[in-house]
């Protein structure tokens, strides 16, 4: 596998990164990038710590780093979770208020520890808190319950000050989503699994509606329409499938809708083959809405997207 | 009658399904179908992801149907975990009979 870290890689632009992506040869992994400047999301950081565990650390070969911001990726702890060299020596910083390190999650216990710690590094206010801690939870409990992937999801976060926004990444190499949603829904490709995905009410685990009693089929709906309200970018990739929630014009009317094709977006389905499921989302702290208004949409949404379902069983009158 | 009080289970931030499918299996279900009525105390608790409500009562649902609504009640929940609880009980609801 080959994979290279450009100058530019945030969910904005991310397409193109993703497109030089290669997956061949799954037993080796070359790391390259940019000689001048390496700046990327973090779920592009997770995706590299995802791919890096699912291959020996003797055959990784990652370049030295020349770019003057090089020293980003092992302060992010990509060498560590990799157990590869940096090559660059780190002045370790106090991680408080500005990122959260790369973090292998495999169980739900890690997860609940996690979410306790990790608040007080990003020094956030308690409704910000309480919405990064929702988004946290329901994709990290996403991977543990559906993805089966041996090396749990890894999830890595940042700050930036400019923007005054949180940037979340999280990625598994587990069975991705159309394997998931295929065990009660069909769906022929990765994006049209995706799609099914996000859509209120369903899930893998069952096509009753209303679930299991465990699961809803909801979390990435709930993910997708807090993004949607603050007006930011959410990207989900798995297989060859791609879809990414554009930002809503500040002119334009809010309305979460059920079909995640009816919101602004755009939407691949030939891009390299990722094996399991990669998400970002960035959260724009002074826009974030008062996660209770957010709420009242979400149920009426909702509501109506199932009652939509319920209508389309209906045995419908014969006209002779 | 049941007195929950998921903060001493579940902590400020209720994310925790296992622990919510410890309470429901342990402590809703029996209860309830030993004819007693449950209260859900929400004291101190600031946030629930819909997740953590689903796992707790979504399965009372299917057992109950919507007398659920009249068996359990809600305590000491803020704004947003009211919000919570009311869509999983209108999506429950909306979903009812189906097979």
């Amino acid at each position: 596998m080959k994979i290279h870290l450009p100058n530019s890689a945030f969910l904005g632009n991310i397409d193109s990164f993703l497109r030089g992506f290669d997956p061949t040869h799954p037993e080796t992994l070359e790391i390259t990038a940019n000689d001048k400047w390496i700046s990327v999301h973090p779920a592009v950081l997770a995706m590299v710590a995802a791919l890096g565990l699912t291959v020996r650390p003797e055959n990784i070969r990652c370049e030295k780093f020349e770019a003057r911001s090089g020293h980003y990726l092992p302060r992010m702890g990509l060498n560590k979770i990799l157990g590869i060299s940096s090559e660059v020596s780190i002045v370790e910083h106090e991680s408080a208020g500005r990122f959260i390190p790369l973090t292998q999650i495999r169980n739900s216990q890690e997860l609940s520890k996690f979410i306790s710690e990790m608040i007080p590094l990003l020094h956030l206010g308690p409704d910000q808190a309480q919405t990064i801690g929702y988004i946290v939870s329901e994709l990290v409990r996403n991977v543990i319950e559906h993805a089966e992937a041996a090396s749990g999801a890894l999830l890595c976060a940042q700050y930036y000050k400019k923007t005054n926004t949180i940037r979340i990444g999280i990625a598994d190499t587990g069975i991705g989503i159309k394997r998931t949603i295929n065990r009660s829904w069909p769906a022929s490709t990765d994006l049209e699994a995706i799609r099914l995905a996000l859509t209120p009410g369903i899930t893998g685990t069952t096509n009753r509606e209303g679930g299991t009693e465990q699961n809803a089929g909801a979390g990435l709906f709930f993910i997708k329409s807090i993004a949607s309200v603050n007006r930011d970018f959410f990207v989900i990739y798995s297989g060859r499938g791609f879809f990414k929630l554009k930002k809503n014009k500040p002119s334009s009317r809010l309305a979460l809708h059920a079909d995640p094709f009816k919101d602004r977006h755009s939407a691949l389905s030939d891009l390299p083959y990722w094996q399991g499921t990669i998400v970002g989302v960035d959260i724009t702290l002074d826009q974030t809405k008062e996660f209770s208004l957010l709420l009242d949409a979400i149920r009426k949404t909702y509501s109506s997207a199932v009652r939509e379902r319920k209508r389309a069983k209906y045995k419908k009158p014969r006209f002779l | 009658m049941r007195h929950i009080v998921i903060y001493k289970k579940a902590g400020s931030f209720a994310e925790n399904k296992d622990i919510a499918r410890d309470i429901r299996v342990g402590e809703i279900i029996p209860a309830l179908e030993n004819g007693e009525e449950v209260v859900l105390d929400f004291e101190n608790v600031d946030a629930a992801t819909q997740s953590f409500i689903h796992a707790l009562i979504s399965d009372a649902f299917r057992k109950f149907g919507d007398e659920t609504l009249d068996l359990i009640s809600f305590k000491s929940c803020n704004e947003t975990i009211k919000k919570i609880i009311a869509i999983v009980a209108d999506y429950m609801q909306e979903g009812m009979g189906d097979a």
